[in-house]
């Protein structure tokens, strides 16, 4: 069955939205088990005392990109049917700087504060409700932002073409790249006073 | 060291954690050729609901228009379903770890008034730029970067750069 096997129809898109459910909750208890419901638990990372959303964030990474390329190499994915985020980079930059600073503030990302209302936390909820009012915000400031929205465009570009390598050597370095960090982030947290939460 | 308050809850190896969800977003790309996302469920019910009270404002904006309004069915949408099962799988792992309770987590040193406050704000914020940046962390960020997409890339680390910076800014709030 060479993926993904909704758009080649191998699969009926009437399964596509009871899939997206399965995999959701495969997601949610993901989240939800490695701690991520928990504000401060998530917030550690950037204080040093508790480093779980790197692991768990990189470690997703490059279980996704080595299973991608490697069910390309033998035949079982179209990679050119896959849905690769475009590159806009302006708005990429600002907005994620704008994120990191909600992060910061809130202690969720949106992934997160759902886990969190999952296990009935009110400050994941109120996060949650927070960005409504955000949503809501921007999209009536669309004509505002809409240059910068559009600016930088690079299309589906892909990292490895920007260092002109191969997509698997990429790959290879972005796991040495996480190990080194896994390392790291255990050093520094035996570094650091430990925080009770 | 002892823990403090030992409430019958603990949480699985993060790194076992991260394999569980690199194979969500894995299965995402096989089965329905896409990552995974969260808040872009909440663009999209925004964009539903305006188109309730006020379709032809809709039609108008150039940006709703992509989303609702016409032939667009924002509710009936991959992300709607997938957000519903992150719902269920968060409550599945709670009765599993025995964490379901209602509470406000926050700091001893702060109220749960301030907790609040800072998490609706920060929500607000997080929510603009998602709209900004086409994304959140799942949907941009770690989506973008199992298909090693350049614009994923820069968004992990613009998110992660600044909230390093910030969250020494917030620090009263957290430690």
């Amino acid at each position: 069955m060479i993926g993904p096997i909704i758009s080649s129809g191998i699969v009926s898109p009437a399964w596509d939205n009871i899939f997206a459910v399965i995999i959701g909750m495969i997601m949610g208890f993901a989240l939800e088990s490695s701690g991520f419901s928990s504000s401060r638990k998530i917030i550690g990372t950037f204080f040093g005392y508790d480093f779980v959303v790197v692991k768990v964030f990189f470690t997703a990474a490059i279980v996704a990109s080595i299973g991608l390329l490697y069910l390309s190499y033998f035949g079982l994915v179209d990679y050119s049917q896959l849905y690769i985020q475009p590159t806009f980079l302006t708005s990429a930059i600002v907005g994620g700087i704008i994120m990191g600073i909600g992060f910061s503030m809130g202690g969720f990302c949106p992934g997160t504060s759902l886990a969190a209302i999952g296990v009935g936390r009110i400050d994941g909820m109120v996060f949650f409700g927070g960005m409504f009012i955000g949503v809501f915000l921007f999209s009536e400031s669309f004509s505002l932002f809409e240059k910068m929205y559009y600016s930088g465009s690079q299309g589906p570009k892909m990292i490895n073409e920007v260092f002109g390598i191969s997509p698997e050597l990429f790959t290879f370095f972005l796991v040495l790249a996480a190990v080194g960090m896994f390392f790291g982030a255990a050093w520094v947290q035996k570094k650091v006073k430990k925080v009770e939460y | 060291m002892k823990k403090s308050k030992y409430d019958g809850s603990f949480y699985l190896n993060p790194y076992l954690g991260g394999v569980i969800l690199g194979i969500a977003l894995l299965l995402a790309f096989y089965i329905s050729g896409r990552g995974l996302g969260a808040s872009g469920a909440v663009k999209n019910t925004v964009a539903a609901t305006v188109n309730i009270i006020a379709p032809e404002h809709v039609a108008n904006s150039s940006y709703y228009c992509q989303f609702a309004g016409g032939d667009n069915k924002p509710m009936n949408n991959w992300l709607i379903y997938e957000v519903l099962g992150v719902l269920a799988g968060a409550f599945l792992s709670g009765i599993v770890f025995n964490r379901l309770k209602f509470k406000v987590e926050h700091s001893p040193k702060i109220t749960s008034r301030r907790r609040l406050v800072f998490a609706l704000l920060g929500g607000l914020v997080f929510g603009f730029g998602a709209q900004l940046a086409r994304g959140c962390t799942s949907g941009a960020a770690l989506s973008g970067m199992a298909v090693l997409s350049f614009g994923g890339y820069i968004t992990m680390i613009a998110i992660f750069g600044t909230a390093f910076i910030a969250a020494w800014v917030f620090r009263k709030n957290w430690i």
